[in-house]
């Protein structure tokens, strides 16, 4: 236990992608097995502890220390593993570096439900303040310390001479704690069987600047970029005729489990490469509507019903066994479009093309997709993407041959409502802000929008010591900040566009809200009225 | 008499009636007594300013000559009466020169702390608990997650990555002022004796400390080092400073960060930190309790930080609590002194 958790404590702090691969792949080399393999499963997310849920683990921490003081400690940290880890007082004359990471995942096996909470605190006392966050950490499925499967199996790479690819190919047949997989890779055992699906590494995009205009535009395709989570679906049958399928996230992390609803109608046998978005009554839904789905911590029937997931598919890499990434995009699109055509009935559509002469006229679409994609798809486009006909699939960013090109933002001053806190490394401060404008007919705020990016990490500790300096009441995790004519925080806030909205109170909604500037310079007082914002519906 | 006739919150800071003093006003005033050098506590401009010697010259150092009207200094246990008030400066073990304030009239006494630690330090004086009727604390690390280890295990962390990495520079970012030459003295007792070298904004301060008779070896500007020099050695600068372009000029640098913050660890990764070093000049939870318990006072007031959390066990420990949130004092100061 002791060398996974400097494992987890060395990569939480290593920021360099080089690095991360260079501390797992010392890993695996010096740990025995079953220990690596099972340390594999847990940074894949392939480990689960199903009876071990944060709720045991927070009573067994109140039972130690009083429970005030442990919700405000929890409050300053935001991480449930971190506060227990830091809290809990054991005898340090106790430690036992003997507990392995087998001896925890076979313990918990072992164990019954009733007797798991003495145990947990059995070893939360053998351990040093670090175990103790990594056990917590194991143990609630809530790593995230930045690596992704596909970093994992690279690091798997540099132990032998198994290409990436060909890791890939085994990987999704074999399961925890892979003692083949690591035999075969440092070549004392066979090659284990290959599983029917893989994941190809995604080709990605430049940001299109003003002298990439020069280009000539007949050589180019366009479509809209949409506002979605980028996914590539594999489908395919294996050797004995049973049928495979996947959706992974572009990193490669295997997402199946979280849409059951698309995968279970993966009828085909090909990889597509394209972007989650919810679908109801054939409308494309915005970017917080599968926000609220990804938001539900279990994938449940109602979710499914409420929530329905859909790919909007804009490349094709293989069918039926044929890989097609060499050929031009012109040609791909081709077969996708015969593809999309006799998938008809799979929650599966064709991202269409935008018919362009010149630069400009992509200029026009970009800042109106309402007119050109229809309203049915307004709120899930965030620009459009230029790709190179004649260019083939290329893994990674090459340059020159895909480009995302953004809206460009509207902005208002806006002031500070309420703040929430943040998640995975932002979890310790408050970094979601809720913020309103002045009503036109009264001296009130109403929200008109919320945003959790665009400032720097200087800037998040000035607006987070802000936050806790100018509470005025809490609600759970959320705190409403002063927002007086003279007293509070003022934002400038960047958006993409807006609507008309029943459920806000305001009667707006902002599509793709950021913090473009923090006005430390300004008072509420100096904020816009609600007025600035629907003269920009009407302009629409 | 009553308490609040003694010392009472306003807005420019806490007050005391019979001296007609504020006591690390945040707004210009008449007359300022100054806890210790922080930027957040000693501001320019007051009119007349008493505090220990080491303070005033840290602030002369930092706002100049003429940063108030008239500086009158005050040493470590001398007594002075300001009409029935008498005032007795004593270490508060936070900073070179750092004091709590004791206020004594009619047998009544309370003692404002301002920022203050029980670990010990080889560059200030330490800490000595007062007796009193009303304590004033801090409480900037008022949590039961925060426990300092001992400034000498982080130190020998960094010293065993130098020597993991002999050819990478080791940057670590520490407060101007206290911070920086903490470290730097904690490095020379754990028998490192190399050149230590400091980005310009600490250079004053350390030249300073070094004046008051604090030995810190061979330290030197970074700016007359070249870059063969700087693989493998040690330098040290404001926090803000390690994410600037100032820092290229290392060979592969590792950065470390010493502070009390970077014991949350998602607090040392939002800064981009890859080596924390949880070195703090704040008392920790255990010690924040010894301390108001050594002091026996009946009634604690809390200046800022996590007051909510040290309120609610000053009342489990039988002690009234009042949590003042005076607004103006950074914790641990961080804007203020990566300006400097
Ligand atoms: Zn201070
Ligand atoms: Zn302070």
């Amino acid at each position: 236990m002791n060398r996974f958790a400097a494992l987890l404590d060395r990569l939480a702090y290593e920021p360099r992608r080089l690095g991360k691969l260079a501390l797992l792949a010392a890993y695996f080399r010096e740990t025995p097995d079953p220990d690596r393999g099972w340390a594999l499963a847990a940074l894949t997310g392939e480990l689960s502890f199903k009876h071990l849920k944060p709720a045991m683990i927070r009573a067994l921490v109140v039972e130690r220390c009083d429970e005030k003081l442990f919700a405000l400690s929890y409050d300053f940290v935001g991480d449930l593993a971190e506060t227990v880890a830091l809290i809990w007082e054991s005898e340090p004359s106790r430690a036992n570096a003997a507990l392995s990471l087998s001896d925890i995942v076979e313990g918990v096996e072992a164990t019954a439900k009733k007797d798991l909470p003495a145990l947990i605190a059995l070893w939360l006392d053998r351990l040093d303040e670090n175990g103790r966050w990594a056990l917590l950490k194991l143990i609630t499925g809530a790593l995230r310390i930045g690596v992704s499967a596909r970093l994992a199996r690279q690091a798997l790479a540099h132990l032998g001479s198994a290409s990436v690819e060909d890791i890939e190919d085994v990987w999704h047949a074999a399961s925890p704690p892979y003692t083949d997989v690591f035999a075969w890779i440092e070549g004392k055992g066979p090659r284990p069987q290959s599983g029917a699906v893989r994941f190809h590494p995604p080709m990605l995009s430049h940001a299109w600047e003003e002298r990439d205009e020069a280009l000539a535009p007949e050589d180019f395709a366009a479509e809209w970029k949409w506002d979605g989570i980028r996914v590539q679906a594999a489908a395919a049958r294996d050797a004995h005729g049973r049928a495979h399928a996947r959706l992974y996230s572009r990193t490669g992390d295997d997402i199946s489990k979280s849409f059951p609803d698309l995968v279970e109608a993966f009828a085909f046998d090909a990889v597509l490469d394209g972007e989650l978005l919810i679908r109801r009554q054939g409308r494309i839904e915005s970017f917080n509507t599968l926000q609220q789905r990804l938001n539900r911590k279990s994938v449940t029937a109602k979710t499914i019903s409420e929530f329905p997931a859909y790919i909007c598919v804009y490349d094709i890499l293989s069918e039926n066994g044929r890989d097609l990434r060499t050929l031009s995009f012109q040609e791909r699109r081709t077969i996708l479009e015969d593809f999309a055509a006799a998938h008809a009935d799979a929650p599966i559509g064709l991202s269409p093309l935008i018919a362009f002469k010149a630069w400009e006229d992509l200029q026009a679409a970009r800042a109106d997709p309402a007119h050109y994609a229809g309203d049915s798809a307004f709120d899930a486009v965030e620009g459009v993407m230029i790709k190179r006909w004649a260019s083939p699939y290329l893994a990674g960013r090459p340059k020159g041959h895909w480009w995302k090109w953004k809206r460009d933002p509207h902005t208002v001053d806006a002031v500070l409502l309420y703040a929430q806190r943040g998640h995975g490394k932002r979890s310790s401060f408050y970094s979601d802000y809720t913020f309103g404008v002045w009503r036109d007919d009264a001296e009130e705020l109403v929200p008109v929008g919320k945003a959790y990016f665009g400032f720097t990490d200087e800037e998040l500790i000035q607006i987070d010591k802000f936050v806790r300096h100018h509470t005025q009441s809490r609600f759970g995790p959320v705190r409403e900040v002063t927002h007086a004519p003279d007293e509070g925080l003022v934002f400038e806030v960047a958006f993409e566009g807006l609507q008309r909205s029943s459920r806000h109170k305001s009667g707006v909604a902002m599509r793709f809200p950021r913090i473009a500037r923090i006005r430390w310079d300004k008072a509420p007082r100096d904020a816009d009225r609600l007025s600035a914002l629907t003269a920009l519906l009407r302009e629409t | 008499m009553r308490l609040t006739d003694l010392l009472t919150p306003r807005p420019e800071g806490l007050y005391c009636p019979p001296a007609d003093a504020f006591i690390d006003p945040v707004r210009p005033v008449d007359r300022a007594i100054i806890t210790h050098g922080h930027a957040d506590h000693a501001r320019a401009g007051h009119a007349c300013v008493l505090a220990t010697p080491e303070t005033l010259a840290i602030m002369a150092v930092r706002y100049g000559r003429d940063f108030c009207g008239r500086a009158q200094a005050l040493a470590y246990g001398e007594a002075l009466r300001i009409g029935d008030v008498e005032i007795v400066l004593r270490p508060a073990g936070h900073v070179l020169g750092s004091a709590q304030v004791a206020l004594t009239q009619g047998g009544v006494r309370a003692a404002v702390s301002g920022d203050y630690k029980r670990q010990p330090d080889p560059t200030c004086a330490p800490f000595e608990p007062i007796a009193c009727d009303l304590f004033v604390t801090e409480a900037t690390f008022a949590l039961p997650v925060f426990r300092h280890p001992p400034a000498e295990t982080e130190i020998a962390t960094l010293l065993r990555s130098r020597d993991l990495f002999p050819d990478r520079a080791h940057l670590v970012g520490a407060y101007a002022l206290g911070k920086a030459q903490r470290v730097i003295a904690l490095f020379r007792q754990a028998g490192y004796d190399a050149p230590i070298y400091l980005h310009g904004a600490l250079e004053a301060l350390t030249a300073l400390y070094e004046r008051c008779g604090v030995a810190l070896g061979d330290v030197r500007p970074v700016m007359q080092a070249d870059k063969t020099a700087l693989a493998g050695a040690i330098a040290l600068c404001p926090p803000s400073a390690v994410q600037t372009p100032w820092a290229r000029r290392f060979p592969d640098p590792i950065t470390a960060f010493a502070s009390g913050w970077m014991r949350i660890r998602a607090r040392a990764r939002q800064r981009g930190v890859e080596l924390p070093l949880v070195i703090s000049d704040h008392a920790d939870w255990p010690d924040l309790q010894r301390t108001i318990l050594e002091t026996g006072a009946p009634e604690v007031w809390i200046t800022h930080g996590e007051a909510d959390a040290l309120a609610h066990w000053c009342e489990s420990a039988g002690v009234r609590a009042r949590a003042l949130h005076l607004v103006g004092y950074d914790d641990e100061g961080e804007q203020s002194d990566a300006a400097a």
